[in-house]
């Protein structure tokens, strides 16, 4: 029996709302349930495999540990918010080096505009968490209420003993997937062996289980509930999406020029009348945002292929080429249909070069960056009352708060200086004695330490009321150098 | 109320069996989650009213079961955050002030607190971080009338200057336009403005230096270094109370305008002032 098709009564969600306007109902038209019906195949396979990579990467990630020593959390990704510390294994970034971040966006952004220049929506159909977590919850679906039929047959039962059982059984374990998503997702921004074992003993702080509830909600009506409506009506990427294809794209396409006429095989009934389509909606069954690829590349395709795997299956059964419907570019499409040679496929193209370009550009500016970022800085607040002080023997001194950001993981010992004053005399609040325009001041490891500085002037060298200076801090053993330019200010002349 | 709900023929909607010129009203009923999200509302309002003050009369309001009220809530948390400082504030009224300044988490503590009881009880006088304004001493320069030592401070702080008190510091200049000529102010004026290298007519100077030896030297010091026992100003140095031009002097010596601070000992308790005393004294101008 392994020929026979299986025709499945399958209309794409355009087409039943189209039906239902045909019908004269009003113009508004509610969202009509997707039942996408398991199939199996190369892309099924590929599927599979990303969803269970990425759902490692993301369980498995918090739990790595990373040794900075005894002051610094040993994880190895770790976003602290509480004292405002980013931890990427080797790297730590500081508040003011959220840049990093930025880039970090940047990079995906111009990494994804390449990939779909290239494959078309390969994010969306494979990896992005709304599908990752959709198939996920759609898996466990199928499992408890069966396929395709069996759901919807269930969707029209009235509620019994047996519904009620399997939704419940459903939804319990859709909030145990969300609730561990959302637990995990806490983990990266919390001590993750620490955090797990306080929210089981109810010791987490109330935001600990605030996000974790947030996040748990989310992924729970994300992907119990929203599912593909997330992709055609919240995410804004399906919307431009389009700018990034070309004719040298690949995407998946039905091959319409050998598929038409579509129709329905009787036997004694003469194949040549007929395109390879054999009308039997299985594209249409199994697309997880319900719609038919035949009606051509349209916003709601998230280019998952399982279109491509059901088509080929039948195709097998059939005994027609396979790849009716297949990733192709245009390009090669409008070839094949007039029977010409098809070209190569090209990946050098202007916009694939640019998009690369840019991504290394971006990346290699992180890099250099990263490579020599400054372990330390130096920020200076002037005092705004009193602005000077004009002292018995007519010197001008002016107050200064300086922070020091010492960015290693050892204490360290500076030496302030002043660039571009005359005569100054420096004191340190806490600290013996004057020096003529060098203090050293220490810092704690992974901190800022801050000193109160104040800085004299004899009244003759105060030739303005706002003098441009630098205070320098030398970090003795590297040799490093952090500058702040701030001013000093005195009487109007 | 009709007896039977009408049809719209063409939307399929039922009517309220309203018409006006043949027009029938649909019936669109408020969207479910709206009535019930309402409903849940007046339910919540009702229990409010129950738990929560609510109701106003003439000259108070319903208390709540709960005995709630944000008033004694705001009293709970001050009451809470005082006895979280009390070990700090018992340190302070323990410590002698040089204990204060030495001691890193008193320092950091009256720091703080003398910074708060500055801006709300001395900076209306001498400005956001002792800035100082014609009149009233600048506290972050390094002149002091009275000292700068931290008991030196203290000691103005809890007795104040020139306010009738017993303890007060207290000195006076006597009015010299009734004693000295006109002549005679002006060329002591003169005088004192060479004591700190100001500009000044010579020959007047030098007139004045007798009248200064006589009438000012001792308060202000043979050399004009001032003299702190008497509060007599330094009269040598840069720092001008009143201004330092030669109209200015001239007419502090006429008529003495003499500042009066008020001995804050009767207004703030004890640990406050000390705070206070360590905060001007690192308003930069602090002497050991």
């Amino acid at each position: 029996m392994d020929d026979v098709v299986t025709i499945e009564e399958a209309l794409s969600t355009r087409a039943q709302k189209e039906q239902a306007q045909e019908a004269g109902l009003p113009m508004y038209a509610s969202r009509v349930k997707v039942h996408p019906k398991e199939i199996g195949g190369t892309f099924r396979r590929l599927k599979w495999a990303v969803l269970i990579a990425l759902l490692a990467i993301y369980y498995v990630v918090p739990w790595i540990r990373w040794d900075r020593g005894p002051d610094a959390p040993d994880q190895a990704v770790l976003a602290d918010i509480v004292n405002g510390r980013i931890y990427f294994f080797f790297i730590e970034i500081w508040p003011q080096e959220l840049y990093y971040l930025t880039g970090l966006l940047i990079l995906g952004a111009v990494g994804l505009f390449l990939v779909t220049s290239l494959a078309g929506r390969v994010w969306c159909g494979y990896t992005c968490p709304q599908t990752v977590w959709t198939d996920l919850f759609m898996w466990v679906e199928r499992l408890i209420e069966g396929d395709r039929n069996a759901r919807i047959r269930l969707d029209k039962a009235p509620m019994g003993a047996a519904k009620f059982a399997k939704r419940s059984l459903k939804h319990a374990v859709w909030l145990v997937i969300a609730a561990a998503t959302g637990g995990a997702w806490i983990m990266y921004f919390n001590d993750a062996p620490t955090v797990v074992r306080n929210i089981f003993t109810g010791q987490a702080s109330t935001a600990v289980y605030f996000f974790t509830g947030l996040f748990t909600a989310t992924t729970y009506l994300l992907a119990g509930w929203a599912r593909e409506q997330v992709c055609t009506y919240m995410c804004p990427w399906p919307r431009f999406q389009a700018a990034m294809f070309d004719e040298d794209t690949l995407i998946v396409t039905y091959e319409g020029w050998r598929g038409e006429p579509r129709g329905r095989h009787k036997k004694g009934q003469a194949a040549e009348a007929l395109g390879d389509c054999v009308d039997c909606n299985l594209c249409v069954a199994v697309c997880p945002t319900g719609i038919d690829i035949r009606d051509g590349q349209q916003l709601e395709c998230i280019g998952c292929a399982l279109c491509i795997d059901a088509c080929n299956s039948v195709m097998a059964k059939v005994g027609r080429p396979l790849n009716l419907i297949t990733y192709d570019t245009e390009r090669n499409q409008e070839a094949r249909a007039a029977a010409a040679p098809v070209p190569k496929y090209r990946l050098v193209r202007p916009r694939t070069v640019l998009y690369s370009l840019l991504l290394l550009v971006v990346a290699g500016v992180m890099l250099w960056s990263l490579a020599f970022r400054a372990t330390l800085d130096i920020n200076v607040l002037h005092d705004r009352n009193p602005l000077f002080v004009t002292l018995s023997d007519g010197g001008i001194r002016n107050g200064y708060t300086i922070k020091i950001l010492n960015k290693t993981l050892e204490d360290r010992s500076y030496l302030l200086g002043i660039e571009g004053l005359t005569a100054p005399s420096l004191s340190v609040v806490g600290q013996e004695g004057e020096g003529a325009g060098a203090a050293i001041l220490e810092a704690d490891a992974d901190s800022v330490a801050s000193y109160r500085i104040y800085l004299r002037l004899p009244r003759e060298v105060v030739t303005d009321d706002t003098l441009t200076f630098y205070f320098t801090l030398t970090d003795p053993d590297s040799g490093e150098v952090a500058r702040n330019e701030t001013v000093f200010r005195g009487p109007k002349p | 109320m009709p007896t039977k709900i009408e049809k719209d023929s063409i939307s399929g909607q039922e009517t309220t069996g309203h018409e006006w010129d043949g027009i029938k009203e649909l019936n669109t009923p408020l969207p479910r989650w709206w009535l019930y999200t309402f409903y849940a509302c007046i339910a919540f309002s009702l229990v409010y009213v129950i738990l929560y003050p609510a109701i106003p009369s003439f000259s108070s309001h319903t208390p709540g079961v709960l005995g709630y009220n944000s008033r004694v809530e705001l009293e709970g948390q001050l009451a809470e955050a005082r006895a979280r400082q009390a070990e700090s504030w018992d340190a302070i009224a323990a410590a002698e002030l040089s204990e204060i300044r030495s001691n890193a988490d008193n320092l950091t503590f009256a720091l703080a607190g003398g910074a708060a009881a500055f801006a709300d009880n001395c900076a209306p006088c001498h400005g956001q971080g002792g800035a100082g304004r014609p009149g009233f001493p600048v506290l972050a320069d390094d002149a002091w009338i009275w000292g700068g030592s931290l008991d030196d401070i203290h000691i103005t702080l809890l007795h104040g200057i020139r306010n009738g008190g017993d303890e007060a510091r207290d000195s006076e200049m006597p009015a010299y336009a009734d004693i000295l000529e006109p002549e005679q102010i002006e060329a002591v004026a003169d005088y004192v403005l060479s004591l700190s290298g100001a500009e000044h007519d010579g020959t007047s100077a030098a007139a004045g230096q007798e009248v200064y030896a006589e009438n000012c030297a001792a308060c202000h010091g043979d050399a004009g270094e001032g003299l702190r026992e008497l509060g007599g100003p330094r009269l040598n140095d840069q720092i001008w109370l009143y201004g330092g031009s030669r109209d200015e002097i001239v007419s502090q010596i006429r008529q003495p305008r003499l500042g009066v601070m008020p001995g804050w000992q009767e207004r703030l308790d004890a640990s406050t002032i000390k705070m206070l005393t360590v905060y001007v004294h690192s308003l930069g101008g602090g002497e050991e």
